[in-house]
């Protein structure tokens, strides 16, 4: 039976910021542009991006430099970025802020009529370009109504479920459209993976149900090569009550605006953890700080710390942070005008992710192109708030370029028979062969696992502990198959696709965090508490050797001599403080 | 806190399965735990009883407007309706929206209004504009925040008697892009004049004003009066022979004819 095919000179997986993005300016070079999405479009992920965008426009604090920029998020980071992708990012964010508006982005603004800007966690000056609570949704309305109007082709929800190769180059992707079951195919001269973090491995998270790594796989299944997989972020601040709602962010604008945390003995515990920079520590530091205060006994009645912004001006916290207002009126029937929030750590971001070229996204797959959260190497051991929107707009531009400028170079391209035969071969299998796993009760287990296992601190047990279930899980995951074999908008034969996918990028937290024996940024070892010199200066490269040989090796940091000067007086300043 | 929050329970949902073809409201009865919200209330039942109903969903954290329903008869998110807010003594209604057509169980075909939305033309700049940043009043920032707070969960469309009663799909955008016109007719910088689309493709005349959008904006965005009513004021204006004379260009002035639009967008 013929398929429903569509070629395009680039592809786009995935409608988030750093997707649209890409498809933005993969059109503008002139490539025939096709964009792919699991959900319907402007409801990705980025959506939920509350607190701001940074880019030293220095507009607030003027000044403010690019410079500055660079080294606050190479200090975040721990010193494990991409030196070259942390440079760029913070020389482009800027131009970027300012192209949004161009577009007819709405930021809130100074007095004197700019772009106003605010104080985050481990940024040196107010630096994040906000509205409201709700930046990600102007971004990604912004960019999906410039989308539109760029001569892309969208395909909303569409599932890809493989990458599809001629020889050692990426050609093309398959899938299916979720409200009718039917197969689909793309040719593509070149593909750019925008598909997200994968945060859904965890039981308590921030992220959307999309977030289920599907790109990390993908990408890794079709040869690429993964950096940092074991750095995840967990964000300080989710509720912790009610349990439906336990891990949903609460935007560290809240600690930005003045907000307090303090314990159950009313101690604002942060002095004992840093001092310097109290509530407005890294995302690293103030999670830990809360897990350990919860564990020592001083946690709230849910298991959490109080948030405390009562003591601001109600006005203000109605008007700075109105969809923090609502959601816990609403949801948990808190008036935070008035009386604390209960909250803590959620998975919230993965640092690592596809390795790519800092000047284009291409990974070293012929055709194969990722950027934001999907890639990795910007944001090193731990990102900073506000640096997401910043990578995904900065490197987004950049793989839609860098993946239409490839495109233009290559002919023609096809896809061989035996690459669709097989990836229709796998979702036929999830819906009509013989397996008796069911993936919500796979993903349960695969949740557990990694809560347990490879949380938020880890130790050699655990994650040995929790790499032997993964292995386990590993091999049931062929016998996965979805509990009816309808095929129109079939949530279970969906997920099926999608826990293999958590469970592959699961191996390669566990086995990261296996190997990194030193605790840095989003990565806590009990059994390895302090920084190695060793691991300091090393990344953690995952590739796929074939048939379940998952390789993990240690690659020295990529540095850049012309940088060199700046990372060093931050590591002074540092020491000397 | 609110250590006083209502424990879970038996609750009885009656849920609508079906396609275009046929359906009917089913019975589910399920344990509920406190806090509970309608969203974890199905998925719960799609887990554990019926692993084939069709729901759509994204964030759980009304930001997305994916998981618009008809509970108790009422366009509501799911995710932000909790159980313990419904009347305990009777069961919980969730049904699709009828606005649009039905894909199966409760996902609906909105994809008209992404049809819609193509045809309204960008922010475009105006030409005056100096160069450099864009300076812009907080005043005016928070008059458009209102209408860009919209999450596009289409539940003012769905609400619409002009749309859900009259059908008339071809003839009226519906308030979500009243609301998207608004923001762009209120942007001090843009340069195009949007009147002629809002009156007639957009069909804004067709609105009479029953609120009912506004009621059901998981938002709170004043649709009707902060979007509509001074909409549809500008466009009596502009239309108006006497007005024209003393008002002519104003507040238009600089802003140009939108480039022309394909046909109707057909539901």
């Amino acid at each position: 039976m013929a398929i429903e095919h569509h070629d395009y000179d680039v592809l786009v997986l995935g409608s988030g910021g750093s997707g649209l993005r890409a498809a933005i300016a993969a059109a503008d070079a002139g490539a025939k542009t096709g964009l792919v999405c699991k959900s319907l479009l402007g409801k990705a992920h980025t959506v939920m991006a509350e607190g701001g965008l940074a880019a030293s426009l220095g507009n607030v604090a003027p000044e403010d430099n690019w410079s500055t920029h660079f080294q606050d998020t190479m200090f975040g980071g721990k010193y494990l970025n991409n030196w070259r992708m942390a440079e760029l990012h913070a020389r482009e964010a800027p131009d970027r802020a300012r192209e949004l508006e161009r577009w007819g982005a709405v930021f809130d603004r100074t007095p004197d009529r700019k772009m106003s800007q605010r104080a985050f966690g481990g940024h040196t000056y107010k630096r994040l370009v906000h509205i409201g609570d709700r930046t990600g949704l102007e971004l990604i309305r912004t960019m999906q109504d410039k989308t539109v109007h760029s001569n892309v082709d969208i395909f909303m929800e569409t599932t890809i479920t493989r990458l599809l190769k001629d020889g050692e180059r990426v050609v093309g992707a398959f899938g299916y459209k979720r409200p009718s079951g039917e197969q689909v195919t793309f040719s593509a001269k070149a593909l750019v993976v925008a598909t997200g973090g994968g945060g859904r491995i965890y039981k308590i998270t921030s992220n959307s149900q999309d977030c289920t790594g599907d790109g990390y796989a993908l990408a890794y299944e079709a040869g690429a090569e993964m950096v940092d997989m074991e750095f995840i972020q967990f964000h300080p601040t989710g509720m912790v009550f009610p349990p439906g709602v336990a891990g949903l962010l609460v935007t560290e604008a809240v600690r930005g605006e003045g907000g307090i945390l303090r314990n159950n003995l009313g101690e604002r515990f942060m002095e004992k953890y840093d001092p310097k920079r109290m509530e407005l520590s890294t995302r690293d530091v103030v999670a830990r700080s809360i897990y350990t205060e919860v564990k020592e006994g001083r946690g709230t009645p849910h298991g959490g710390a109080y948030l405390d912004v009562s003591h601001l001006d109600s006005d203000y916290v109605r008007r700075k942070l109105p969809s923090m207002y609502d959601q816990f009126m609403e949801l948990a029937g808190v008036d935070i005008t008035k009386e604390p929030m209960q909250v803590g750590p959620t998975c919230h971001y993965f640092m690592g992710g596809i390795k790519v070229d800092a000047e284009n996204g291409e990974t070293r797959v012929p055709g194969l192109f990722a950027t934001g959260e999907a890639s990795g190497g910007m944001n090193g051991a731990n990102r900073l708030g506000g640096n997401s929107l910043g990578d995904l707009l900065v490197f987004g531009r950049r793989a839609g370029e860098g993946a239409a400028g490839v495109a233009a170079k290559v002919e023609n391209v096809s896809i061989p028979q035996d690459e669709i035969a097989a990836a229709q071969a796998e979702v036929e299998l999830f819906l009509n062969g013989p397996g008796t796993e069911n993936p919500f009760q796979m993903h349960k287990e695969l949740q557990t696992i990694m809560g347990d296992g490879a949380g938020i601190f880890r130790d050699k047990e655990g994650l040995t502990e929790a790499i032997d279930k993964l292995e386990s899980l590993e091999g049931r995951v062929g016998n996965l198959k979805s509990p009816t074999n309808r095929i129109d908008y079939n949530p279970g034969w969906q997920l099926c696709r999608e826990v293999k996918n958590m469970l592959t990028v699961s191996l390669m937290i566990a086995r990261g965090a296996l190997m990194r024996e030193e605790s840095r940024g989003g990565h806590s070892r009990l059994d390895f508490t302090a920084y190695s010199d060793y691991w300091g200066e090393h990344n953690i490269v995952t590739h796929n050797a074939g048939d379940k040989d998952m390789v993990l090796t240690p690659t020295p940091v990529a540095k850049r001599e012309e940088l060199a000067e700046l990372v060093e007086a931050r590591k002074e300043s540092e020491k000397a403080s | 806190m609110s250590e006083t929050m209502a424990a879970g329970g038996t609750r009885n949902l009656q849920i609508w399965r079906g396609d275009l073809t046929s359906g009917q409201l089913v019975d589910y009865q399920l344990e509920t735990e406190p806090g509970m919200v309608v969203l974890d209330a199905v998925l719960e039942i799609q887990r554990s009883q019926e692993p084939d109903l069709a729901v759509r969903w994204n964030c759980k954290a009304a930001k997305c407007g994916s998981c618009s329903a008809e509970i108790n008869g009422k366009p509501r998110l799911m995710c932000k309706t909790r159980l313990d807010h419904l009347p305990a003594d009777q069961p919980i209604t969730v049904e699709p929206m009828r606005a649009f057509p039905l894909i199966r169980d409760l996902v609906t075909d909105v994809s008209w209004n992404y049809r819609v939305n193509e045809q309204i033309t960008p922010f475009t700049p105006r030409d005056d504009l100096p160069e450099g940043d864009y300076l812009i009043d907080q005043a005016d920032t928070d008059r458009m925040s209102e209408f860009r707070k919209c999450i596009e969960c289409f539940m003012c469309q769905d609400v619409c008697h002009v749309l859900r009663d009259s059908r008339l799909h071809n003839k009226y955008y519906g308030p979500r892009f009243m609301v998207r016109m608004a923001s762009l007719d209120m942007h001090p910088l843009d340069g195009v004049n949007r009147l002629d689309q809002i009156a007639d493709e957009g069909g804004i005349g067709l609105c009479n004003i029953t609120k009912c959008c506004t009621e059901v904006c998981p938002e709170g965005i004043h649709i009707t009066d902060n979007a509509i009513i001074p909409m549809k004021e500008r466009v009596v204006d502009a239309h108006d022979p006497v007005m024209k004379i003393f008002k002519r260009g104003s507040g238009e002035a600089g802003r140009k004819k939108p480039p022309p639009r394909s046909a109707d967008p057909e539901l």
